[in-house]
């Protein structure tokens, strides 16, 4: 599950940079995809539609390369998910 | 023909003053007009500061069925060139009103009423936006009005060229006196920027402080909007001379360069480049410039490079030379900018008094500057730079002289 998400994530990265999948991975730094701040701040936009999630500005500031922006963004959609599951009844 | 340019006169209206006076009150105390944004509603927005005109009132400017055909970006470009040309004392005939250039900036012109139109069809499901949406978006609509305004029947146009847009208007209209090619100009910029959809597309930038706006300060998190106008009224010294005007402050050169490398990180080249130009323009050395007021935006990007180019230029002579940036008090403008930071720099020129950077609060050994901080300095400098520089790397800088 957490490495389809991943694989989902990575996904949604290279469309944004417009660089084939294969290119990235988790250790991949920013300077290695020529990804420059305006390109973070286009592929964070991506992510946040794809994932419905809202990534923050002062969180978005702490990414410094693909492993912490995968991170990330898992624990957002972890955190949405727990909230959409708060009050729903036990099963 | 190459003459000499003097500014006879100067209208301001902007986050920290109605009018020149309020504005020059405020600019020299260190006053902010960063405040929580009231004429639209935020809503989402993740940041909620901005410098607005405190307490507009079209009425208090405009017969209603004159401001209805205006968006408020047009009604400051007529308000400042009001106050400009009354200051001034212009006597208008009909000779001086064809031979009178209008240039004006601005970066978004109208949007607010386009986005107010789109939101009326996309949002609201309405199948009609207003008719005056087209001629109140248009971006020349400020020079339009001024023409209106006072019967100015010559050139007039309007420059858009993003954050430096004023800057190249005041240098355009500029070059025009000192040619021969008009008698008179009115030159600056202004902008509203503070609508819905607008400050969305700021927030998805990621650029917008959510704090304040600190330029040059190492804890700095980003520019903050502003909005107004500034306008000069231009003129050729003798004709000053002539007609017995009080003269504020002479222009001597006009420096612009494109940095042809990223459409919104700057260069620190390009920025340098544009520096020289202006220098070079108005034959005059590094070594005697006394004043650069920073484009500083209290962004990372800026800062840093701004410095970098700063330091290029003025080698050594950077020890000595104060620098501020005022949009820590009225806010990045855009298109209104460079011609509220011109307005700073010839009255710091004209009074001896540099105004500050404010919301200072922790050095930054990468903006290693003279920084004028939070009060004004006494200072006579005889010359002083003001820096403004573009997304899309669009450069302009303006030379002053005192007078």
């Amino acid at each position: 599950m957490l490495q389809e998400l991943t694989e989902r994530i990575l996904a949604t990265i290279a469309q944004a940079q417009r660089i084939p999948k294969e290119r990235i991975t988790l250790d991949s730094s920013f300077e290695e995809l020529g990804i420059d701040s305006m390109d973070g701040v286009n592929i964070l936009f991506a992510l946040e539609n794809e994932f419905d999630i809202t990534i923050p500005d002062a969180e978005a500031k702490q990414i410094r390369n693909v492993r912490e922006m995968v991170d990330g963004v898992i624990r957002l959609i972890q955190e949405k998910n727990a909230q959409k599951n708060q009050g729903a009844a036990p099963v | 023909m190459n003459r000499r340019v003097v500014i006879t006169g100067i209208g301001v209206i902007c986050g920290i003053g109605r009018n020149l006076a309020s504005f020059r009150e405020n600019l020299m105390a260190g006053r902010s007009g960063i405040r929580p944004i009231s004429s639209t509603a935020l809503g989402d927005i993740r940041f909620r500061r901005g410098a607005e005109v405190e307490d507009y009132n079209p009425a208090a400017y405009f017969d209603p069925r004159m401001s209805d055909f205006m968006d408020r970006f047009a009604q400051f470009a007529v308000i400042a060139a009001r106050e400009a040309t009354a200051q001034a004392g212009v006597v208008w005939t009909t000779e001086l009103r064809e031979n009178t250039a209008i240039v004006t900036g601005s970066c978004v012109g109208g949007q607010s009423s386009e986005d107010a139109g789109f939101r009326d069809i996309y949002h609201l499901g309405r199948n009609r936006v207003h008719p005056l949406t087209i001629p109140k978006t248009m971006a020349n609509a400020g020079a339009s009005h001024i023409s209106m305004e006072f019967g100015i029947t010559g050139p007039a146009y309007t420059v858009s060229t993003a954050c430096s847009s004023s800057a190249h208007a005041i240098g355009q209209a500029f070059h025009m006196i000192r040619s021969g090619q008009v008698e008179l100009a009115l030159a600056g910029g202004s902008e509203a920027p503070f609508s819905y959809g607008i400050l969305k597309a700021w927030e998805a930038m990621r650029v917008v402080s959510q704090d304040t706006c600190r330029p040059f300060s190492k804890d700095r998190t980003g520019m903050i909007l502003g909005e107004g106008a500034a306008m000069f009224v231009l003129e050729p010294f003798e004709a000053a001379l002539a007609r017995g005007a009080g003269i504020l402050g002479e222009i001597v050169g006009f420096g612009m360069s494109s940095d042809a490398s990223h459409i919104t990180q700057p260069s620190s080249e390009g920025a340098a480049r544009a520096m020289r130009a202006a220098l070079r323009d108005a034959e005059i050395a590094p070594e005697q410039v006394g004043y650069v007021n920073a484009h500083g935006t209290g962004t990372v990007a800026n800062d840093l490079t701004e410095t970098k180019a700063i330091r290029d230029v003025f080698g050594a002579h950077t020890e000595r030379l104060p620098v501020s940036s005022t949009k820590s008090m009225h806010g990045h403008a855009l298109g209104a900018a460079g011609a509220l930071e011109a307005s700073a720099t010839v009255l710091g020129l004209h009074e001896g008094m540099l105004p500050p950077t404010v919301n200072f609060r922790e050095a930054d050994p990468e903006c290693a500057l003279d920084l004028i901080i939070q009060k004004a300095r006494p200072a006579a400098p005889e010359y002083a730079l003001s820096n403004s520089f573009a997304f899309g790397g669009l450069n302009a800088v303006l030379a002053f002289k005192s007078s």
